[in-house]
């Protein structure tokens, strides 16, 4: 405890008492505040920190060579969210105000707790949430969640993504019949969101659905996967997260399970969750919505001019183009095209969360404008409505070399209609148990 | 035999009405019209949402740990178990139970939540100490597995959450921030009433007879297994309802992982920081455990942002919080509440100390 | 029976992971009654200081030096501020004081040496090892070994040499130690540097299996279940409670897990500890506390 820290406290608290927002960047009433409730300490952090460079970075070429969106550019600040529900509130509220007059338009939550006890606070501010690749999947149907974005790949297109990808390998539908195919998953709501669409593809093409659950943190498997070993699955789907990816990979090696048969999903599909399983990550597949790679366009223009100038967030080069600072690259592109399109309705002005939210109900980012920001091929084609808050379901499979990922598929798309009807009858029952009456997308413009 | 009662002093005829002196606390009172009238004025959302409701909840978890650690000796770090079953209990509760009042759904969810308590407290008969501290960890992962595991409890939410049924009394909406701020401020001012007569009571003081030792308090004819029990019970009680709380009131939304491990322990650093065997403490404690990080994180933006790297800043919070709390340790084992009571003691001779 | 053989012997090995964490609890319970909860954190913290040397290109043996010297700085550098100043204060202030420590160290560890995951290599294979029809994990043979030697050297090192007899009799009755001229904070100093490279070997161990990173700390977790069984004051007790709670884990997961939905590993240990309690209210090992009234 030394006298500066008490002094620095003193001034917090200080600080605190005459209020307002405390912040030193000061925002100019002609931009855009993008809140950043990030996640910088803790369990979660080394998945966290190349996702905010990711973020920062694209914001940051937005502003400096494209002078930011129609001439509105972004101002952001940073809060320490700890990927806890309570943390993330704080923030939110410290931030849903805006920055100095800077209103907020988009808000994304980064973190499956904060994103679930966020949901109604947003509903009622009124400011859109994003959660690429985790969040409530019912919450595709926009009519009773008109503020929730579970954009691009929900845990159920992502579980028919892998069935499709099997599919595929065996050569056809017809040839899941009678194919043995498990789960190890976390044993948590992210882990068994998947049971569900599994359940019902398995009646449908006939194969053996075993699911296996591992218990948090999952740094202990080895009863886990004496089970598989004992199952003899011919497929893995491997939905764990954190250290429970490595570990579980590690241990498949182990029981001489061959890795090429394990297929991560997009929680275990990060350049974080091989390298420390070393050698035995070599010919892991995983399926990600955002793939790693440094050589598509974006990373072009931002290395020319932001990576190489030193303006990076990146502390370690060695993260760029990483599977979550792509991440963090798309996060941050679908918020700005979506102001973008709000800017068409609204003019070109920073937007409220109203405005937000009708530019990420009208957002289509097709193949033609995917290569004009040069995200063609890293990210796939996105159109939102109001009927369908998720608009892509679709992702790649990537296998690791033991040393970087490369691309085994084109995008492998999601069987989304089969599936539709179990997301209607969640998302109606959350209706019925809260009282909301769907709104009626037909009338939507 | 009259004799022998006269010459024994009279015992009766001069002593005090009452033990304690009954002044009228004028302090506490102002303090309390203050918070129901005042703060609902002044308080903009973030005061309320994000500084007071988590502060008054975490106060009342705070008072039901040291109802069963501070006054009955029994160490828990199970405390988010035990608020998990009230959260999920009144959950259940307001969602089968059709009209329910939103009262006797909390009530019946401490109450649930006290049983279990009760349960886990068998234990205690055998097993002291760090053993039986541990045992309390036992709780907390089992009760935390069954939340996640049985979707019956979270009415089969895909996503493993319960959320806020509609916060109503008599028809009254409670749902803006200030209708749960009030929600919140009734419960802790009530339950604290409850809890500081509570310790003044028989049970209380056979508590903190078995506290100081549990073998002289049997050998004085204290039940103490019978005792100890009802402490959990008790103090689950509370917990329960601070979990209802901090689920409803505070998250909106809530999981198991709402109720983790990290939580039982910021609720032992409430009562340890402010103070074992105080009521007034656990407020102090979790007013200094809750803000303390808040207060941090502005400071680290207003001296540092920008500046230094964003990581390196949050772990230096996690330094300085770390470090602020073995300070404290050393400084005053009897936590903030002893540190502010001798502070006015000296106050009282400053600044001539005749 | 094979599955079950595999399943049993599998899990003992597994289990002597879970020992080696929880040997550096008993050491220092032992010598100083601290209930050491950045134990977890000290593991993390000497397992990325190892880590971040070799990234530096310093050679295995040279950077496991360097980290024994760093952890016995650290050692004495805790004495000296927490330790000390809390002398002869109730235990439950001095479990909250390794919380507060905890944080210290996890903010240190990763604000000096980085966030990010780190893979490290041991050079042990981790292929399966075929006994008859029995599979063996090669890691958990050698893990295995690590711990009897750790737990030889640290016998020697009780037995043999005058500091640790001068523990022994700390640990017996401080007060007649200190009357008999042994210096308590030396004793303590060298307790928990000890005890910081048992967290070392464990780190090591536990960080080659699932990469050295935050997570390392939450190994604690797992390693007071072992405590319990084993009783706080007893390493060998800390050997066979890793045995039995390993073994009973994994048994108990692939065996009764799937009638009751699985993932029952992180409180079914907590469990047989409970049911090991009520017979034994100190552990299979540990030293009945005798009250006076």
């Amino acid at each position: 405890m030394t006298g500066s820290s008490k002094l620095s406290i003193l001034a917090a608290a200080l600080m605190l008492s005459t209020f307002g927002s405390t912040s030193l960047a000061r925002a100019a009433p002609n931009e855009q505040f993008f809140p950043l409730a990030t996640y910088r300490v803790g369990a979660y952090a080394s998945s966290g920190i190349p996702v905010w460079a990711g973020m920062i970075d694209y914001l940051r070429y937005i502003n400096e060579v494209e002078g930011g969106v129609n001439g509105v550019k972004f101002v952001w600040q940073e809060c320490e969210s700890e990927w806890t529900a309570e943390k993330g509130i704080e923030c939110y509220e410290r931030f849903k105000k805006g920055l100095d007059g800077a209103p907020v338009a988009i808000y994304h939550p980064n973190g499956a707790p904060a994103a679930y006890a966020l949901s109604d606070k947003a509903a009622a501010d009124r400011i859109p949430l994003i959660t690429l690749g985790y969040g409530r999947t019912e919450a595709t149907d926009g009519s009773v969640f008109p503020h929730n974005f579970p954009v691009m790949l929900t845990f159920y297109s992502e579980a028919s993504v892998f069935i499709n990808y099997v599919a595929q390998q065996e050569g056809g539908f017809d040839k899941l019949k009678g194919k043995k195919i498990a789960t190890v998953y976390h044993d948590s709501a992210y882990g068994r969101e998947t049971q569900g669409p599994l359940d019902l593809l398995a009646k449908k093409y006939g194969f053996e659905n075993i699911q296996i659950p591992v218990a948090d943190p999952g740094n202990e498997q080895s009863a886990q996967w004496r089970q598989v070993r004992q199952a003899k699955p011919d497929w893995v789907f491997l939905r764990t997260w954190g250290v429970s990816t490595p570990v579980a990979i590690k241990t498949a090696a182990r029981f001489g399970f061959p890795a090429n048969r394990i297929v991560g999903d997009i929680w275990a599909s990060s350049n974080e969750d091989v390298l420390p399983a070393g050698d035995a990550g070599k010919g892991y597949l995983a399926l990600t919505p955002y793939p790693g790679g440094a050589e598509f366009e974006i990373h072009k223009r931002i290395k020319q001019h932001i990576l190489d100038k030193g303006k990076s967030d990146l502390k370690d080069p060695k993260s760029f183009g990483s599977v979550y600072y792509n991440s963090g690259l798309i996060n941050a592109a679908i918020a700005v095209e979506a102001i973008r399109a709000g800017q068409k309705k609204f003019g070109n002005r920073p937007l409220t969360g109203d405005e937000g939210r009708w530019g990420l109900e009208n957002l289509n980012v097709d193949d033609a404008r995917l290569k004009q920001i040069g995200f063609h091929g890293l990210m796939q084609p996105l159109k939102l409505s109001c009927n369908d808050h998720e608009g892509g379901g679709a992702a790649k499979v990537q296998q690791w070399d033991g040393a970087k990922w490369n691309l085994v598929t084109d995008w492998v798309h999601a069987d989304r209609k089969t599936l539709r009807p179990l997301i209607d009858a969640k998302s109606a029952a959350y209706a019925k148990e809260k009282g909301i009456t769907p709104r009626d997308c037909s009338k939507e413009s | 035999m009259n004799q022998l009662v006269h010459r024994l002093p009279k015992p009766f005829d001069n002593a005090p009405l009452e033990i304690v002196p009954h002044r009228v606390p004028w302090g506490l009172s102002g303090l309390a019209v203050f918070a129901f009238f005042a703060v609902p004025w002044l308080g903009s959302d973030y005061w309320l949402n994000a500084i007071l409701i988590p502060f008054l909840v975490l106060s009342l978890a705070g008072l039901g740990l040291n109802l069963l650690t501070g006054y009955a000796g029994q160490t828990s770090v199970g405390a988010a178990g035990f608020m998990a079953v009230g959260a999920f209990a009144t959950y259940g509760l307001l969602l089968r139970v059709p009209g329910l009042p939103l009262p006797v759904a909390l009530i019946g969810g401490g109450l649930i939540a006290a049983a279990v308590g009760w349960v886990f407290g068998i234990p205690s008969a055998r097993i002291k100490g760090f053993y039986l501290m541990v045992t309390t960890l036992a709780a907390q992962f089992f009760l935390e597995w069954v939340f996640t595991k049985f979707p019956w409890f979270y009415n089969n939410a895909s996503s493993g959450t319960i959320s806020a049924p509609r916060l109503e009394l008599l028809g009254v909406d409670l749902s803006s921030p200030v209708g749960r701020y009030l929600l919140t401020l009734v419960t802790v001012a009530l339950l604290t009433w409850v809890a500081v007569n509570l310790v003044r009571s028989q049970i209380g003081r056979n508590w903190m007879a078995i506290r100081d030792m549990d073998t002289a308090a049997a050998v004085i004819g204290i039940r103490v297994e019978r005792d100890k029990r009802r402490a959990f019970a008790v103090s689950s009680f509370y917990l329960g309802i601070a979990g209802a709380l901090w689920a409803f009131a505070y998250l909106g939304t809530a999981s198991a992982g709402s109720f983790d491990i990290n939580r039982s322990f910021q609720i032992l650093f409430i009562i340890i920081i402010g103070g074992m065997g105080s009521i007034a403490g656990n407020f102090i404690g979790a007013a200094f455990i809750s803000l303390l990080p808040i207060v941090l994180s502005y400071a680290g933006q207003a001296l540092l942002g920008g500046s230094v790297d964003a990581g390196q800043i949050q772990n230096l919070q996690k330094m300085i919080f770390g470090t602020l709390i073995i300070w404290f340790l050393v400084k005053e084992p009897d936590g903030l509440v002893r540190l502010i009571a001798s502070l006015r003691e000296k106050l009282a001779v400053w600044p001539l100390r005749f | 029976m094979i599955f079950f053989l595999e399943t049993l012997i599998g899990g003992l090995l597994a289990g002597t992971m879970y020992s080696l964490v929880a040997i550096g609890f008993v050491l220092i319970f032992k010598a100083s009654g601290v209930f050491n909860f950045a134990q977890g954190a000290m593991l993390l913290f000497s397992a990325l200081t190892f880590v971040s040397l070799q990234e530096h290109g310093i050679p295995f043996l040279q950077s496991l030096l360097l980290t024994v010297v760093v952890i016995v700085i650290g050692a004495v550098a805790i004495e000296r501020a927490v330790l000390r100043p809390l002398m002869n204060r109730s235990q439950i202030t001095l479990f909250m004081a390794t919380l507060g420590l905890s944080f210290i160290l996890e903010g240190l560890a990763q604000g000096l040496m980085g966030a990010e995951v780190r893979a490290l290599d041991l050079g042990i294979e981790d292929t399966p090892l075929m006994l008859g029809e029995v599979m063996v994990s090669q890691f958990d043979l050698v893990a295995a070994s690590t711990a009897a030697v750790l737990v030889t050297v640290l016998a020697l090192l009780f037995n043999k040499t005058h500091i640790g007899i001068s523990l022994r009799a700390v640990a017996d009755d401080t007060r007649a130690a200190l009357s008999i001229g042994i210096n308590l904070n030396r004793i303590w100093q060298i307790v928990w540097a000890v005890a910081g490279c048992a967290g070392l070997v464990a780190g090591l161990l536990w960080g080659a299996r699932q990469g050295v990173q935050f997570s390392l700390s939450l190994v604690v977790l797992k390693a007071l279940p072992v405590l319990i069984i084993g009783g706080f004051t007893s390493i060998g007790g800390a050997i066979v409670g890793g045995l039995i709670v390993g073994a009973a884990e994994n048994l108990a997961e692939v065996y009764v897990g799937p009638s009751i939905g699985g993932g029952i590993t992180p409180w079914f240990a907590y469990f047989l500890a409970l049911v090991f309690l009520h017979v034994r209210p100190a552990g299979l090992f540990g030293e009945r506390a005798i009250e006076r009234v």
